[in-house]
C-alpha cells in the first residue's frame, strides 16, 4: 500500500523515479543487468545483445508512433541506413565505432527527416503507407548502388576496435551494447520531460489543436522523425558490428512490421512498454525454438516447420494483443502494480 | 516498325496484368468502402485463392470447373471468419489498429502457407491453354489474354450489382453514412460480412489468375503491395478509380521493365504513390475528407 506520494516541488512531480520502491526496482535491475554477462552462457549473452539492439529500435520508434502518433514502417529501412553508414565507415575511413554509430544516427536522421516530409500532407493510414514506399525506394537503392553497399551480396563489417582490442565476443559486444541501449532509453523517457517531448504528445492527442496552441507542426513532426531514425541509425550501427555483414535481406519490411509489432506488443506511448515489447518479440522466436525441439522426436520434420510456426506465432501475438489487450504489456504491468497499490484493501 | 510493335506487346501485357492488379484493388476498395478498413491481407488472401485452387484441382484432383468457384468460396470463407471473429470486435478502434491486425493477419496466412504447402514455388494446374493469341501482327501471351478478359467481366459484374442489386445499393448507403444507412433499415452488420466476404472471394479468384499466369508461392502476397498503390493513386473509396489506376500501374511497371529493368518497377509504382501522397493525397477519384474540430 502506498501512502501519501505528495510533491512539493514541480522537479519532485516529473521526476522519473518517484517512489523508494521504483528506486529499489531500478536498482535490482541495474545488478542484473551488470551480472548477467558473468552468469549466462554465450546463446544467452547472444540473445542478451540482440535485445539491447532491438530495444534501441524500438524505443525510438516509441517516440514517433506511441509518442507524436505517426505510424512508421520504415524503421527497418533507417536501421539499414545506420547498418550501412557505420560498414562503409568501418571499410573506408577506419574512424573509431563510436564514431561510425553517431555517423549512422545521424545520417539516419537526415534520411529520416526526408521521408518524414510527407507528414506534413497525410497522417494515418496514409503515412503509414507512404513509409513502406519510402522504404521500398530505399532498398532499391542498397541493391543497386553497388559501389558503396555492395549490392545484393552487401558488405563485411570489421568488429569494432576499443583502445586496440577487438570486440568479437559477446561478452564484450554485451557491455557495449547494453549500456549504449540503455542510456538511449533514459534520454527518451527525459525526452518527455521537456518541451520537445511535451509537444509530441500534443501533436500526438490532436494535432490541429496542437498548432492552434503555438506548436509548429513542421518543425516538431520532422524533428520526432529525425530523432526517432536516430535511434534506428545508432540501433542498426549495432546490429552492423553484431553480425558484421550488412545485406540487402536483413532489413526487409518484414522488419519494420517487427518494431511496428514490439512497439504495439509492449505498448504504444509507454518507454517501459517498448522495452518489454522489443524484449518480448525478441524471445518468443527462442520459446517456440524450444518448443519445436522437445517436439522434434515425436514429428518428422519438426525443424522445417519451425519457420512457419515463428511466422504464425507473430502474426497471432500481433493479432491477439491488438484485439484482447490493445494497451499492450505495459498495460498487464500497471494492472499489478495498481494491484499492490491498494493491496490489503483489494482483492 | 518491329519497335512500335514491340511497344504494342509490351503494352498490353502490361494491361492484362493491369487488369489484375484492377481486379485485386476492387477487393481493397470494397472492403474500405464498407467497413473503412485498409486490409492489407488482400495480398495474402489472393494467395490462399491460389493454394486452395492448387490443393483442390492437383491434390484432390478435382475437375477444374469445380475447384473454381470451391477457391472462391474458400476465400470468402476466409473474409467471413476474419470478418466476424476480428475485424467486427475491433470496431471503434482507430484505423491504425485495425490496419495493423490485418498485417499480424497476412503474417498468419503466410505462415499458414508454408507449413501445409512448404516453401517452394508451385505451378498451378494448367486451364487455359498456352497457345499464343494474335491481334492482327501483335502477340498477346494466351493466359495474360483470358485473365484480361475475365478480370473485365468480372469487374463489369460489379459494376452492374452495384448499381442494381439492393445488397450493392445498401453497400454504397452504408459507404456514404453508416448512421442513416441503419436507420433507413439496411443491416449495416450484415454488409460489413458481405464486403468482407465478397472482397476476399474477389481477391481469392484475382489469386487463381495470377496464379496460372505465374505460379504460386508463398512470397506472392508482395503483389498485394502494388494493389495498394493502385488503390491509393485511383481513391481508397473509388471502383472507378481502381480500375484506371490499375491499368495505368500495370501500364508503368510493363514500361519500366521491359525498358529500364525488372529492379525500376517497384521503385517507379512507390515514386508515383509517394507523389500521389503528397499531392493528392485521397486520389484520383477519392472522397476528401474535411478535418474538423
Amino acid at each position: 500500500m502506498r501512502i501519501a506520494t505528495a510533491n512539493e516541488t514541480y522537479l519532485a512531480d516529473e521526476a522519473l523515479l518517484s517512489t523508494r520502491t521504483q528506486w529499489a526496482w531500478m536498482g535490482i535491475l541495474a545488478l542484473v543487468l551488470i551480472a548477467a554477462p558473468f552468469v549466462l552462457n554465450n546463446y544467452w549473452l547472444y540473445l542478451a545483445c540482440l535485445v539491447a539492439i532491438n530495444v534501441a529500435s524500438a524505443t525510438g520508434l516509441n517516440i514517433l508512433t506511441g509518442y507524436t502518433g505517426l505510424v512508421s514502417l520504415g524503421q527497418g529501412a533507417f536501421m539499414a541506413v545506420g547498418a550501412y553508414t557505420v560498414a562503409w565507415l568501418e571499410a573506408n575511413v577506419g574512424t573509431p565505432f563510436f564514431v561510425n554509430l553517431v555517423a549512422g544516427g545521424a545520417l539516419a536522421a537526415l534520411v529520416g527527416v526526408f521521408v518524414g516530409i510527407p507528414s506534413l500532407r497525410v497522417k494515418g493510414l496514409y503515412l503509414a503507407i507512404a513509409t513502406i514506399g519510402a522504404s521500398i525506394i530505399l532498398q532499391f537503392f542498397f541493391v543497386n548502388w553497388s559501389s558503396v553497399t555492395g549490392g545484393s551480396r552487401g558488405i563485411n563489417v570489421a568488429p569494432a576496435t576499443f583502445f586496440g582490442t577487438q570486440l568479437t565476443t559477446y561478452f564484450q559486444l554485451y557491455w557495449l551494447f547494453v549500456p549504449i541501449a540503455a542510456l538511449m532509453v533514459l534520454g527518451a523517457a527525459n525526452l518527455f520531460r521537456t518541451r520537445v517531448g511535451r509537444a509530441f504528445i500534443a501533436i500526438r492527442d490532436r494535432d490541429i489543436s496542437a498548432e492552434v496552441l503555438g506548436i509548429p507542426l513542421l518543425r516538431y513532426k520532422l524533428l520526432s522523425f529525425a530523432i526517432s531514425s536516430f535511434y534506428a541509425g545508432v540501433a542498426g550501427g549495432m546490429w552492423a558490428y553484431f553480425f558484421r555483414s550488412v545485406s540487402p535481406e536483413s532489413f526487409t519490411i518484414v522488419e519494420s512490421i517487427f518494431y511496428l509489432a514490439a512497439v504495439i506488443v509492449g505498448g504504444m506511448g509507454s518507454i517501459l512498454g517498448g522495452v518489454i515489447g522489443a524484449a518480448f518479440m525478441t524471445l518468443v522466436p527462442e520459446i517456440l525454438r524450444f518448443g519445436v525441439e522437445i517436439a522434434s522426436p515425436y514429428v518428422s520434420n519438426a525443424a522445417t516447420l519451425l519457420s512457419p510456426i515463428r511466422t504464425v506465432a507473430f502474426g497471432g501475438l500481433i493479432i491477439a494483443f491488438l484485439v484482447l489487450e490493445p494497451q499492450g504489456l505495459a498495460e498487464i504491468v500497471q494492472r499489478i502494480r495498481r494491484f499492490f497499490h491498494l493491496w490489503p484493501f483489494k482483492k | 516498325m518491329s519497335d512500335l510493335l514491340f511497344f504494342i506487346e509490351v503494352s498490353l501485357a502490361g494491361l492484362g496484368s493491369g487488369a489484375l492488379l484492377s481486379l485485386t484493388a476492387l477487393a481493397f476498395v470494397l472492403i474500405y468502402k464498407a467497413t473503412r478498413v485498409i486490409n492489407l491481407a488482400v495480398g495474402e488472401t489472393l494467395m490462399m485463392g491460389g493454394y486452395f485452387f492448387f490443393a483442390l484441382a492437383a491434390g484432390m484432383s478435382l475437375p477444374v470447373w469445380v475447384a473454381i468457384p470451391l477457391a472462391i468460396a474458400g476465400g470468402g470463407l476466409i473474409g467471413a471468419i476474419v470478418e466476424r471473429g476480428i475485424i467486427r470486435r475491433m470496431l471503434g478502434e482507430s484505423p491504425i489498429s485495425v490496419f495493423m491486425v490485418t498485417v499480424g493477419l497476412g503474417s498468419v496466412l503466410v505462415g499458414l502457407v508454408e507449413f501445409i504447402w512448404g516453401t517452394d514455388p508451385r505451378s498451378l494446374p494448367d486451364f487455359m491453354g498456352s497457345a499464343p493469341i494474335f491481334l492482327g501482327e501483335v502477340y498477346v501471351s494466351r493466359k495474360i489474354a483470358i485473365s484480361f478478359v475475365v478480370a473485365a467481366v468480372v469487374i463489369a459484374i460489379f459494376l452492374i450489382l452495384f448499381r442494381y442489386w439492393r445488397g450493392g445499393v445498401a453497400l454504397r448507403a452504408t459507404a456514404t453514412d453508416q448512421a442513416a444507412a441503419y436507420s433507413c433499415g439496411i443491416n449495416v452488420p450484415g454488409v460489413f460480412s458481405l464486403a468482407w466476404i465478397i472482397g476476399c472471394g474477389t481477391a481469392a479468384g484475382a489469386g487463381m489468375l495470377l496464379g496460372q499466369i505465374g505460379g504460386i508461392a508463398p512470397t506472392m502476397g508482395a503483389f498485394g503491395l502494388s494493389a495498394l498503390v493502385v488503390v491509393i493513386v485511383g481513391g481508397l473509396d473509388s471502383v472507378a478509380g481502381a480500375l484506371i489506376a490499375g491499368l495505368f500501374i500495370g501500364l508503368v511497371e510493363a514500361w519500366t521493365g521491359t525498358y529500364l529493368g525488372g529492379e525500376y518497377k517497384l521503385v517507379f509504382t512507390f515514386g508515383i504513390l509517394i507523389l500521389m501522397l503528397m499531392i493528392r493525397p485521397y486520389g484520383l477519384f477519392g472522397t476528401t475528407e474535411i478535418e474538423r474540430l
